[in-house]
């Protein structure tokens, strides 16, 4: 049987990326380069640096990821990169590098949703999909809860009315001066408090799967202007609490309401300790499956647009090589 | 020797593949879409027209800019991608160079001109030297006001080629001893590249996709503005 082989370049917002990933499991290679120190001192994205930074780091990265995979004067069967959502000029990046490469070697480009392949990362390391399936992606830029009842069929049941869950957490993290990014540093010393040392809100929002973090943000600036002296550590573990109570809470909702056989994270936020830990207990006593994708591919990665082209390439064949950036792309049931 | 030219530094795309004999065939298109949704059909159009494989390009040359950068970046990303995926070295050309290059054959002052936008210009100065050009000055970036009083304080005649003196053409027009040329030759072209990294590449000015970078002029806003923010 044949093996397709796919390179995948995802260049959306920071991170560039690319990775060989044969028939949308088996992970050949996966490089990811960071560009967290250049965006750290403005405290979030500076879509030109990116910019600059993707053209910069591209082609070696691109270049470890083949030399990473074993293939040298050989070339892989299809490329696939994210074509949005994300920043148009980072995206365009990765976007003209892969319908260039792919015209060269004489293979199809395949255009990928940035989001599916956030779902498609779950199914990389444990590819036997139980369906249908709640997933939970939670990143910088989005907070939604999706139902996915096949490959390439999704419902969104619920999204963020005000901040990302990510976005909560840097802003948070920044008003406590702990830095950028704002979840890893929040989950680190969440660790040394207590959780519940301070009751803050959870916006449930009744019947909804909507999600709304910004009144929690301001609780904990009132928290802490009224009690300057309170413990750092308490803050954050208390503030990681409420915002895992919700996303949590809603995603086992949804699962019951659904007749979910697995729940599934997905985003950078996924990496959260916290988050996946409350998340396996919830699957444990509702007798669900859980999907929790390795830490390095929750945070953006190829090896995830690589799986989802995969499955792209199955159900649509190529992408025309006049494809360009979608910055504003939904996840939209096909 | 085939080499492979990408411009896409300006609003306009364009593409051209020649060598020893020329430019073989060339396209250029500089309204309407994204420059990256035009570029890959393009280039494939362009080797189609020039009757070669694209496995028979030897050396990838791109405008390297100034210009706008979004437009920019997508040929300078596409253009080392088509070098990696090939093997072959790269070679970078300035966009000013590329508008200076085809009125060359004039003893005026050349100067080029690209619109910057927010009231801005990239240009420089180029003299005709037998088989090209030679740029006199800096590339630089400023305001029309700051080119006509470099143009004022030149004193001789002036060919002024771009989009951005088209666009301040009221600027430069009032000025004695300058002409401003029309339209057709207002954006680098791609035809102009091959020409120029032929010559480049006899001389064996190769760079390595890894190296190759492109000439902003202009540091990001969040830069400019953390250099100049106040201190707290
Ligand atoms: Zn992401």
């Amino acid at each position: 049987m044949n093996r397709t082989r796919i390179l995948g370049i995802e260049t959306s917002c920071d991170e560039t990326a690319a990775a060989v990933v044969v028939d949308g499991h088996e992970v050949l290679s996966s490089v990811v380069s960071s560009q967290v120190d250049l965006h750290a001192r403005f405290g979030g994205v500076v879509p030109e640096i990116a910019s600059r930074a993707h053209v910069e780091l591209l082609t070696p990265v691109v270049a470890r990821a083949l030399v990473e995979a074993g293939i040298d004067d050989d070339h892989v069967d299809a490329v696939a990169a994210t074509v949005g959502p994300g920043l148009i000029g980072a995206l365009l990046v990765g976007v003209s590098a892969a319908k260039t490469l792919a015209l060269v070697w004489g293979v199809p480009f395949v255009a990928v949703n940035h989001l599916e392949a956030h779902l498609y990362a779950a199914l990389l390391e444990d590819p036997d999909l139980e369906l249908p399936v709640v997933v939970l992606l939670v990143s910088g830029g989005h907070t939604l809860l999706v139902l996915m009842e096949g490959h390439g069929r999704y419902r969104i049941l619920g999204s963020t009315i005000d901040d990302a869950a990510g976005e909560a957490f840097d802003k948070v993290a920044r008003y406590l001066g702990l830095g950028y990014p704002g979840g890893p540093a929040i989950d680190a010393i969440a660790m040394a408090g207590d959780p519940h040392a301070i009751a803050f809100p959870r916006a449930i929002l009744d019947e909804s799967y909507d999600f709304s973090f910004s009144g929690l943000k301001t609780a904990v600036v009132n928290h802490v202007r009224k009690h300057p002296d309170v413990a750092t550590e308490d803050v954050a573990a208390s503030f990681q609490e409420a915002v895992v109570d919700v996303l949590v809470t809603k995603a086992r909702r949804a699962a019951q309401e659904h007749g979910a056989r697995a729940l599934c994270l997905a985003g950078g936020v996924a990496a959260n300790s916290q988050l996946r830990e409350r998340l396996l207990d919830a699957c444990v006593a509702d007798g669900l499956r859980a999907f929790l994708p390795s830490r390095s591919m929750c945070t953006d990665n190829a090896a995830m647009v690589a799986a989802a082209g995969w499955y792209r390439l199955q159900a649509d064949g190529p992408s025309p090589l006049d494809t360009g950036a979608s910055p504003n792309l939904r996840l939209v049931s096909t | 020797m085939l080499i492979a030219g990408i411009d896409t530094a300006t609003v306009q795309v364009s593409v051209a593949v020649g060598g020893h004999e020329g430019v073989l065939a060339s396209t250029q298109s500089s309204r309407g879409r994204q420059h990256a949704e035009i570029l890959t059909p393009a280039i494939e159009f362009t080797c189609r027209q020039a009757r070669i494989e694209l496995s028979e390009i030897s050396v990838v040359a791109v405008d390297l800019g100034p210009g706008l950068f979004t437009g920019l970046r997508v040929g300078v990303a596409a253009a080392k991608a088509m070098a990696h995926a090939l093997n072959v070295p790269m070679i970078g050309v300035p966009s000013l160079d590329l508008l200076a290059f085809p009125v060359r054959f004039t003893p005026r002052l050349i100067v080029a001109a690209i619109d910057a936008r927010r009231g801005e210009l990239f240009y420089a100065f180029y003299r005709q030297v037998p088989g090209g050009i030679q740029r006199l000055s800096d590339h630089q970036v400023g305001s029309p006001d700051d080119l006509a009083s470099e143009l004022l304080a030149a004193g001789e005649d002036c060919l002024l080629v771009g989009d951005g003196a088209l666009r301040y053409r009221e600027v430069f027009e009032g000025l004695k001893r300058i002409e401003i040329v029309e339209e057709g030759l207002a954006y680098p072209s791609a035809s102009s590249l091959v020409m120029l990294a032929h010559a480049k590449a006899l001389r064996e000015e190769w760079v390595k996709p890894w190296d190759l970078q492109p000439l902003y002029l202009r540091k990001p806003d969040a830069e400019i503005n953390w250099a100049t923010r106040p201190s707290v």
